[in-house]
């Protein structure tokens, strides 16, 4: 795969560079995880989901937005792959697009909440005091909701809608952020390295967004990697509960709850899209799995 | 003495913890119930309201005070156990919710016991098998457990085993015709109906259970074999077992006996953490099996824009969350003795 | 550990064998019905004024005079015997019928009439504002209701009125309830009301057992009402807000009846011989209202021009088949003087010339707000497709009933999707609504000259003159309202073959269950 010069160079003994010695441990975390099948599943799993999202409009045969009222809800066929909706509409159109509203929803949640958890976490360790207990408690708060409830009772105070799921999850799922964040700030606190940072009159806001954020950011971005599929199952189960996108987009969790109604005769309207969340969220589950096995090498 | 006064000090402290925990619960819902886009009260006065009687129920819901005194008022009728009235039914909701959090309660708690019946023989079987192909075959089981929407297996499982092969009854927490025939003493259905000892409707208040609380068993099977599995493994890599195998010790007594004995502790911790992420699993699972739980309560009162029931619904399962943690922590810290 | 498995493994075998049924499905003496009632607020028949609770009072209570099911647009008597008017049309005389007992045993009076009817007035709840009409306020309801004898009851109103339009509102607003019994519940001069909207006072052919707000209601058979015993013992309605829900439980014969499938549902059991599906038109309309404070929108043009984006025929014939008539007239069929005409059909050529000659060439954007509920997520679907055939990009806004209903009443929509359902069976109900208030205003269109034609046709005593006046009207509404009349709604109830008898009446409250049987 890689030439044996480069691979040597990724597993020196001694590293010539900080990067070259971040690289190298990089790589051996690759190896562990390629080691694992499952995990490469959920690696092409993930691939084909950003694939599909970026082809979408290649790969859908119809329009995924409107149909005609005469193609209601037919069966499976050579012209409807997965059959059609109660609007006439392609679910394999629909099904590819929604793959869009998919990976929208969980960046947007991932830009949002990390940011929000890094920042009150590294402040209440940074600062300390009552600072610190009241970000804290306020995180307590916010941890003792069940998450889907929280976001429900969020969603529904504003409504319907993409952005407001978006908001909706993300006001839920920065809590354990903060947490991390702050132990992790609390670790470095009072090291040597920031004392020096602070002598040659670096002032508190320096300190914080400069030296102490980029040191949380790999763990979080672990830890968020590894929220990914709940993410996904909390977007669906409001999609579901029809608080989320606004029609026509396409939003499996809602194209599930569309066909719910049809159910016993045509058991196609919300099978497919059911399948669909089955197998996303299960790419990331098993890509978190790999993940957790190269960094906690215990639980392996 | 020290040792025990030390441990009040601790209990206290949580006990504090607790309490401010609550408050930011409390704080949460109340902002939560003001974001409203539409006015609660053009909601609840009808399509011939004039003016004055829209300000007359707005005096009457107390909602021209400042949301400074709101929040008071709301806060002391809480502590005093007095949720307000939904206004959907104009009941008192502390009583709506005591008729319906037993439902949710039987839920959990048989999801609960399946996922231990089978999620621990599981994690064992995988750690002690590691890196064959049952283990492999158990994490991957487990995953899809953690992957699967449950609002959509509990649709295909309708599908499956009530409409089609007809084995299970349906949603509902007993027949529908039969529903209203139980005098409901401890709001278990199972236990009411034992109660009244028909035994023809206990079979079917447990064949109504059956699906729901599978499904939640194997979201719960899924967290419990994976955690179990993850604490065998650090057990069984410590001195002491092998110690035993050296010594002759028979595999099943290290496993069951050594090795379990160690992870028991941690594993409450996990059992009560699955307990209550269930209660958050039936939000979703009482909406497809028109289970008449808190879940469901809930969900209703959201579509129903009964702020107030939402309010109260979130905040009992806010503390019972937070109870349940509690419990866990004084638990571990009288069971575990590293822990004193 | 393994013990414990093996014992649970063995225990579920052990049930299952023996199966989970319960061995007859539904009880014989009871129907049992799955249904939606979930806006049910209030027992308290000054209170009532929804759907459901409206169908529970008209089989649990005794009014005065109601409609007449096999006469629309008529009444019939009920408690009173017989009506007459005063020669200058101000007091309305009523004889109350003999020998009604109300559940509680005693016999029904003029005094509990009175009581009752004041009683609408005095505690100023929704339905009020029906009696307010004809000057019986607060103040004066004292003076204006009058017991004669023991038998007999007077009402005298502030202006001669059409008979057929006092009659008509009366036909909703006369539930008699038993005085002495509601005022023996009586707590700070409620008039027993805070008892009442839980319990039960009333003489029907059914009586209150039990109610548990969205979950169930039961009623039981008054074995002696005056009118002939009801033919069923009990009758249980569950509520169930999923029609998938409702579906598999009547398919599977948990249920008797399922009183809110879906379109697709219907047609889906269509074919199943088990069941049969009553249906009959209700005085509800499917329509679009639009916000005139739009500048888009306050064109007369573009108005017109969305008439013609909508697939009215498609719809019929698809997804509004077995629960809609296409109806595009602000009365529906089977009230005085409603028009039938249907002047508009999808045409997408004719809408774009409109809205060239509105200066909108290409089109606007504007929003819709819709809820979740099938049939509207279906036709706003479709009005979606076919208004952007005209460039008109329509952005649907979804929200729940509650919340899309209560930014209506702020008129804060650009266009509003969904029901109205005339208050009670008279031309002026929806004349009002539609051309004077609530509707008019919700969509900031009320012209005067529409207020003085509505007045002028509630008043007119000649019945022929009155419905050439309603049509008159119909006619201009459709050349200029800022509403878009889609369908009549058709009311369904699935029913199990060995269930007969259930009535579903043209107005929302006549469902009735006492000729039901069940074999």
């Amino acid at each position: 795969m890689i030439s044996a010069p480069f691979r040597n160079w990724l597993l020196s003994d001694t590293p010539d560079s900080r990067f070259q010695a971040r690289m190298g441990r990089f790589y051996l975390g690759w190896l562990t995880f390629a080691k694992n099948p499952l995990a490469l599943l959920g690696l092409i799993i993930l691939v084909l989901l950003i694939v599909m999202a970026i082809f979408a409009p290649w790969i859908s045969p119809h329009n995924p937005l409107s149909g005609e009222l005469e193609d209601r809800l037919l069966p499976p066929s050579g012209k409807f792959f997965l059959g059609t909706d109660e609007n006439g509409r392609d679910i394999f159109s629909r099904i590819v697009f929604g793959a869009r509203t998919t990976l929208y929803i969980i960046g947007l949640v991932a830009v949002t909440a990390a940011p929000i958890g890094l920042l009150i976490g590294t402040t209440a360790g940074y600062v300390g005091g009552w600072v610190e207990t009241a970000l804290m408690r306020i995180t307590d708060a916010f941890l003792a909701f069940p998450k889907l409830i929280l976001a429900l009772a969020f969603a529904a105070a504003l409504g319907p809608g993409l952005e407001n799921a978006v908001l909706a999850i993300a006001i839920t799922s920065w809590p354990p952020y903060a947490r991390i964040a702050r132990a992790e700030t609390l670790t470095v606190r009072n090291s040597d390295y920031l004392a020096a940072a602070r002598m040659t009159g670096a002032g508190p806001f320096r300190i914080l967004f400069g030296h102490i954020m980029p040191m949380c950011v790999p763990s979080l971005i672990v830890r968020v990697s590894l929220d990914m599929a709940g993410i996904i199952l909390i977007a669906a189960g409001l999609g579901f509960l029809g608080l989320g996108v606004a029609p026509p987009q396409p939003e499996w969790g809602s194209m599930v709850a569309e066909g719910r109604s049809q159910i016993l005769e045509q058991w196609w309207v919300c099978t497919y899209p059911g399948i669909a969340i089955c197998i996303v969220s299960l790419g990331f589950n098993l890509i978190g799995d790999g993940l957790r096995d190269v960094l906690d090498p215990r639980g392996k | 003495m020290l040792i025990k006064s030390r441990r009040l000090r601790g209990l206290l402290n949580s006990l504090g913890s607790v309490a401010v925990t609550l408050f930011g619960l409390l704080l949460v819902t109340f902002v939560i119930s003001r974001m409203l886009p539409a006015d609660p009260v053009l909601a609840i006065v009808g399509d011939h309201a004039t003016d004055e009687y829209v300000e007359r129920v707005r005096e009457q819901l107390g909602l021209n005070k400042p949301i400074l005194v709101q929040f008071w008022i709301y806060l002391t009728n809480v502590v005093q156990g007095d949720l307000g009235q939904s206004i959907r039914t104009s009941q008192p909701i502390a009583q709506e919710l005591l008729t319906v959090f037993p439902a949710t309660l039987e839920l959990a708690t048989l999801g609960t016991l399946i996922g231990v019946v089978f999620g621990i023989p599981l994690g064992v079987l995988a750690a002690v098998r590691k890196d064959t192909l049952i283990d492999h075959i158990v994490r991957f089981f487990g995953l899809v457990g953690y992957s699967v929407p449950i609002f959509w297996l509990g649709l295909m499982g309708l599908l499956v085993f009530y409409a089609k092969l007809d084995w299970l009854p349906g949603p509902g927490r007993l027949d529908f015709g039969y529903e209203d025939m139980v005098t409901p003493v401890t709001g278990l259905m199972t236990v009411d109906t034992l109660i009244a000892g028909d035994m023809d409707l206990f079979k079917n208040a447990l064949g109504h259970l059956i699906l729901p609380a599978s499904l939640l068993g194997y979201y719960s099977l899924a967290y419990i074999s994976r955690m179990t599995r993850s604490l065998m493994l650090g057990q069984l890599s410590q001195e002491y077992i092998l110690t035993a195998r050296v010594k002759g010790v028979s595999e099943s007594r290290i496993i069951w006996k050594h090795a379990m004995g160690n992870v028991l502790v941690p594993l409450i911790t996990v059992i009560a953490l699955s307990y209550g992420n269930l209660l958050e699993g039936s939000v979703l699972t009482e909406a497809v099996f028109a289970w008449r739980g808190l879940g469901l309560y809930i969900t209703d009162a959201i579509f129903g824009q009964d702020m107030p029931a939402v309010m109260g619904g979130t905040i009992v399962v806010g503390a019972v969350f937070i109870v349940i943690n509690m419990l866990t922590d004084v638990a571990y810290r009288l069971l575990d003795p590293r822990a004193q | 550990m393994n013990m414990l498995l093996k014992a649970g493994v063995a225990g579920l075998a052990l049930v299952m064998a023996s199966g989970f049924a319960a061995d007859a499905k539904t009880p014989k003496d009871t129907l049992v019905m799955a249904w939606v009632f979930d806006d049910i607020i209030s027992l308290d028949p000054a209170e009532i004024y929804e759907f459901s609770s409206s169908e529970y009072m008209a089989n649990t209570y005794d009014r005065l005079i109601v409609q007449d099911l096999d006469n629309p647009g008529a009444v019939k008597m009920q408690a009173a015997e017989s009506w007459s008017a005063s020669d200058d049309g101000k007091v309305i005389t009523f004889k109350i019928r003999p020998g009604i007992k109300f559940a509680s045993g005693n016999e029904m009076t003029a005094e509990d009439a009175e009581f009752s009817i004041e009683r609408y007035v005095i505690l100023d709840k929704n339905p009020a504002f029906i009696l307010n009409q004809f000057g019986l306020k607060k103040e004066t309801v004292k003076d204006m209701v009058r017991v004669k004898d023991a038998s007999t009851l007077e009402v005298e109103l502030d202006a001669p009125y059409a008979p057929s339009f006092f009659l008509n509102c009366l036909s909703f607003t006369s539930a008699v309830v038993d005085k002495k019994e509601v005022m023996s519940h009586e707590a700070n001069g409620d008039l027993g009301y805070d008892w009442l909207r839980t319990n039960y006072a009333g003489s029907g052919p059914f009586v209150l057992k039990g109610w548990k707000p969205n979950e169930s209601l039961v009623m039981e058979a008054n074995e002696s009402y005056w009118g002939g015993a009801p033919k069923i013992k009990r009758v249980l309605a569950k509520n169930v807000l999923e029609s998938a829900t409702q579906q598999l439980l009547l398919q599977k014969g948990d249920v008797d009846m399922a009183r809110n499938l879906t379109n697709d549902q219907l047609t889906a059991i269509a074919g199943d011989k088990n069941i049969t599906v009553a249906a009959t038109p209700k005085a509800t309309l499917w329509y679009m209202g639009l916000n005139t404070t739009n500048p888009n929108l306050a064109k007369p043009e573009v108005r017109q021009a969305m008439k013609y984006l909508v697939d009215y025929d498609g719809l019929a014939k698809t997804s509004f088949k077995s629960i809609g008539i296409k109806h595009q007239t602000f009365l529906p069929e089977g009230q005085l003087g409603a028009d039938n005409e249907t002047p508009f059909t999808l045409n997408v050529e004719k809408a774009k010339e409109l809205l060239a000659q509105a200066g909108l060439p290409d089109g606007f954007n504007i929003t819709m707000d819709t809820t979740n509920k099938t049939e509207t997520r279906l036709l706003s679907a479709s009005i979606q497709n076919t208004m952007a055939k005209a460039g008109i990009n329509v952005i649907i806004k979804l929200a729940d009933n509650k919340t899309t209903l209560t930014k209506y009443r702020a008129s804060q929509h650009d266009i509003y999707i969904g029901q109205w359902g005339s208050d009670y069976q008279d031309p002026h109900s929806n004349a009002e609504g539609y051309l004077m208030a609530p509707l008019a205003k919700r969509n900031v269109w009320q012209l005067p000259e529409n207020e003085t034609a509505v007045l002028a046709a509630r008043d007119e005593k000649d019945n022929t003159k009155r419905a050439a006046m309603y049509m008159d009207l119909q006619k201009k509404a459709l050349e200029t309202s800022p509403y878009i009349i889609m369908f009549q709604q058709i009311e369904t109830a699935a029913i199990l073959n060995n269930v007969k008898g259930f009535v579903i009446g043209p107005t929302f409250d006549l469902n009735l269950y006492a000729n039901v049987t069940k074999e």
